[in-house]
C-alpha cells in the first residue's frame, strides 16, 4: 500500500506488464493446464498478451476495488468474449474460470518481489490482488451462464418452429396438426407458419386440427379464432377439426362464439369438406371381375 | 436505460404521420426485429401518432434506440398538449371495432407492443410511452 | 393533389394501393371509388394491398367501409394481397373485417368477382322466370 492508503497495484502492473504475461503463459503452459487439444498456444499467448494490457489499462485508472465500472468494461468484454469463444470450443466454465484465477501466482510473485521488506504492505496488496482476480474469475461464470440462457430460448425457439409443421393435403388445401398447448408464443409461430405456407401454396382452405391439444379454454378459443381471422384476411377459409366430446361440452360452457367458424369431429370429415368447397370429388375406379 | 439513439418527430400535419410510421419502420429494423414485430410497432405508431394529431391537436413522437443488457429495443413517446382522456380505462377498452368507444385504438396498440405508458389529466393533455424488444 | 389511381378493367375497377397513405389520402379514394362505381354501374371492385406493408385501423375501417357503400351500389368488394404480417398484425389490432371478402392475389380475386357477378346474374335469370 502506499502511504495514503491507495493500492500500488496498478503502477506494479505497468511496471512489470511484461514479465506478468510470460509468467502467466508459463502458468497455463503447464502439462495439464493447457487444453492443446482445444486451443492452439499462439492464441493463449495472444488472449493473455492482450487481456493483461487492458487489465493494466483498466487499473491504471487507480480503481481496482470494483470491476464494474467502465474503465473496466473494456476487460468485461474481452473476458466475456473469451469465456464465449471457449465455451464453444467446448471448454467447461472451470476452465474458463481458471484461466482467470491461474493469473494469481504470477501477481503474488511480482508483490512478492517487491514488496518483500514491507510484510504489512505485501499482505495488504495480496489480499486487493485476490479480490481483484476473484471478481474476474467469477465474471467469466456470469457470463457463461447468459450465454448457456441465450442457447436455451434459442433451442425453446426452434422447437417451437419445429412442432408446428403445416402439411399440404392436397391442391389448395392445408392441415395444421397441434400438438400440445397453444399459447400466445406458440400462436404466432402457428399464424406465421400458416400464413406463409398459404402464400407459398396458394391455398384457400386450411384445416386446424386439435386433437392433439390437450385443454381448450377460454385463451386457446381466442387463440384459434385469431388464427382463422388471419387466415381469412389471406384469402382462405378455416376448419376447425378434431373436436373432442369435452372440448365441446367446454366450448359452449365458456360461452365461446364459434358460429363463424366450420368445425368437424375429424380431420377426415374436415378434408371431405374441404374438397367439396373446391368443387373436387373422389370417385373409386371400377372393379375389374 | 441507456439510450442508444434518439429523434423527435412533429406531428403536426397529415404527411407527418406517414414519416413517423417511414422512421419507425428504418429504426425497428435496424434494431433487427422480424419483419411481424417491425409490423407490429409501425401500426402502433400509426395509431398513437393519429391520437395525438386528431385528438391532441398535434404534438410530437421521441423515438429512442434502448438497450436492456443484451437485448435491444424500440421506445416511442407520444406526447400531446390536447385535452387528455378523462376515462383512461374506458379510453384503454376495445370500442373500435364497432364503431363505438372513444375510437382511439389504445387497447388495440397496447395489444402490438411490449410495454405499454399512459399518462394523461384533462386539459394538460396526453403522454403514451410504448415499448417493442427485439 | 394527389389522388391513387382508379383503372377499369371490363365491368370490374380496379385500385392497386402502392403508396404510404395518410388519412386524406385514404377518405379520398374511398370518395372516388363510390363515385366511380355509380358512375360506370360497375359490379365489383377490386382492391389491391400487397404493396402495403401495414394497414391500421383507420385504413382498415376505410376497407370495411368501401366493401359496405359499394355492396349498396350493387358491386362486390374483394381485397387481395395483405402481407402475412399485416393479417396478423390487423387481428391482433382487433380488426377482422368480418365484412369485407379477400383473396390471396389479383388473379384469385378476379375468380371471385367473376364467380360473385355470375352467380348474381343467375340468381336474377331465376328470379325473372318464376315471377
Amino acid at each position: 500500500m502506499n502511504l495514503n492508503g491507495t493500492s500500488r497495484l496498478p503502477e506494479l502492473f505497468v511496471k512489470h506488464e511484461q514479465q506478468l504475461v510470460s509468467s502467466w503463459i508459463e502458468e497455463l503452459l503447464r502439462p495439464g493446464n493447457l487444453r492443446s487439444d482445444l486451443i492452439r498456444e499462439v492464441e493463449v499467448r495472444e488472449q493473455c498478451a492482450e487481456l493483461l494490457r487492458l487489465i493494466t489499462q483498466a487499473a491504471r485508472s487507480g480503481n481496482v476495488a470494483s470491476i464494474d465500472t467502465s474503465e473496466w468494461s473494456p476487460v468485461r468484454d474481452m473476458i466475456a468474449n473469451i469465456a464465449k469463444t471457449r465455451a464453444q470450443q467446448g471448454f467447461s466454465p472451470r476452465d474458463v474460470a481458471t484461466f482467470v484465477f491461474s493469473l494469481k501466482r504470477p501477481v503474488f510473485g511480482v508483490l512478492a518481489s517487491e514488496l518483500s521488506s514491507d510484510l504489512p504492505a505485501l499482505t495488504a496488496e495480496i489480499w486487493t490482488a485476490t479480490e481483484l482476480i476473484d471478481k474476474l474469475g467469477l465474471w467469466t461464470t456470469d457470463v457463461y451462464q447468459t450465454s448457456r440462457e441465450e442457447i436455451i430460448q434459442r433451442q425453446q425457439e426452434d422447437m417451437l418452429e419445429l412442432s408446428t409443421p403445416v402439411v399440404k393435403l392436397w391442391e389448395g388445401v392445408l392441415a395444421l396438426p397441434i400438438i400440445g398447448t397453444l399459447d400466445s408464443a406458440r400462436t404466432q409461430v402457428v399464424m406465421e407458419n400458416l400464413l406463409q405456407a398459404i402464400v407459398d401454396t396458394g391455398a384457400e382452405v386450411a384445416i386446424i386440427d386439435i386433437t392433439g391439444v390437450p385443454t381448450v379454454d377460454t385463451l386457446v378459443s381466442q387463440h384459434l379464432l385469431k388464427t382463422v381471422a388471419a387466415a381469412r384476411l389471406m384469402g382462405a377459409d378455416c376448419i376447425i377439426s378434431g373436436i373432442r366430446p369435452q372440448i365441446a361440452q367446454t366450448i359452449v360452457h365458456l360461452g365461446v362464439d364459434l358460429t363463424d367458424v366450420v368445425t368437424k369431429a375429424t380431420l377426415a370429415d374436415a378434408f371431405m369438406l374441404a374438397l367439396k368447397k373446391l368443387g373436387a370429388s373422389i370417385t373409386r375406379a371400377a372393379i375389374r371381375s | 436505460m441507456p439510450v442508444v439513439k434518439a429523434e423527435t418527430l412533429p406531428i403536426l400535419v397529415q404527411n407527418d404521420m406517414v414519416i413517423v410510421r417511414q422512421s419507425v419502420r428504418a429504426w425497428a429494423s435496424q434494431v433487427g426485429m422480424s419483419i411481424v414485430d417491425q409490423t407490429k410497432i409501425v401500426t402502433a405508431a400509426s395509431e398513437l401518432a393519429r391520437n395525438t394529431l386528431v385528438y391532441g391537436g398535434g404534438g410530437s413522437v421521441n423515438m429512442e434506440l434502448i438497450q436492456d443488457g443484451s437485448r435491444q429495443g424500440l421506445r416511442l413517446t407520444f406526447t400531446d398538449q390536447g385535452p387528455g382522456i378523462p376515462d383512461i380505462s374506458k379510453a384503454l377498452s376495445d370500442g373500435f371495432t364497432t364503431g363505438s368507444g372513444m375510437g382511439l385504438g389504445l387497447g388495440g396498440s397496447k395489444r402490438l407492443v411490449n410495454e405499454f405508458e399512459i399518462d394523461s389529466a384533462v386539459g394538460e393533455g396526453t403522454r403514451v410511452t410504448v415499448t417493442r424488444w427485439k | 393533389m394527389e389522388r391513387i389511381p382508379i383503372l377499369k378493367m371490363g365491368e370490374f375497377l380496379l385500385v392497386t394501393i402502392q403508396v404510404d397513405m395518410h388519412d386524406r389520402l385514404a377518405m379520398t379514394l374511398q370518395e372516388d371509388l363510390t363515385n366511380r362505381i355509380s358512375q360506370t354501374g360497375a359490379h365489383g371492385v377490386l382492391i389491391d394491398i400487397s404493396a402495403l406493408d401495414m394497414v391500421d385501423s383507420f385504413i382498415g375501417r376505410m376497407m370495411g367501409n368501401i366493401s359496405s357503400m359499394s355492396r349498396v351500389l350493387d358491386a362486390e368488394t374483394v381485397v387481395v394481397g395483405m402481407q402475412p404480417a399485416v393479417a396478423i398484425t390487423l387481428v391482433e389490432l382487433g380488426l377482422t373485417l368480418s365484412g369485407v371478402r379477400t383473396a390471396l392475389n389479383v388473379e384469385k380475386g378476379m375468380n371471385l368477382l367473376r364467380a360473385s357477378v355470375e352467380s348474381t346474374r343467375q340468381e336474377r335469370a331465376d328470379a325473372g322466370r318464376e315471377s
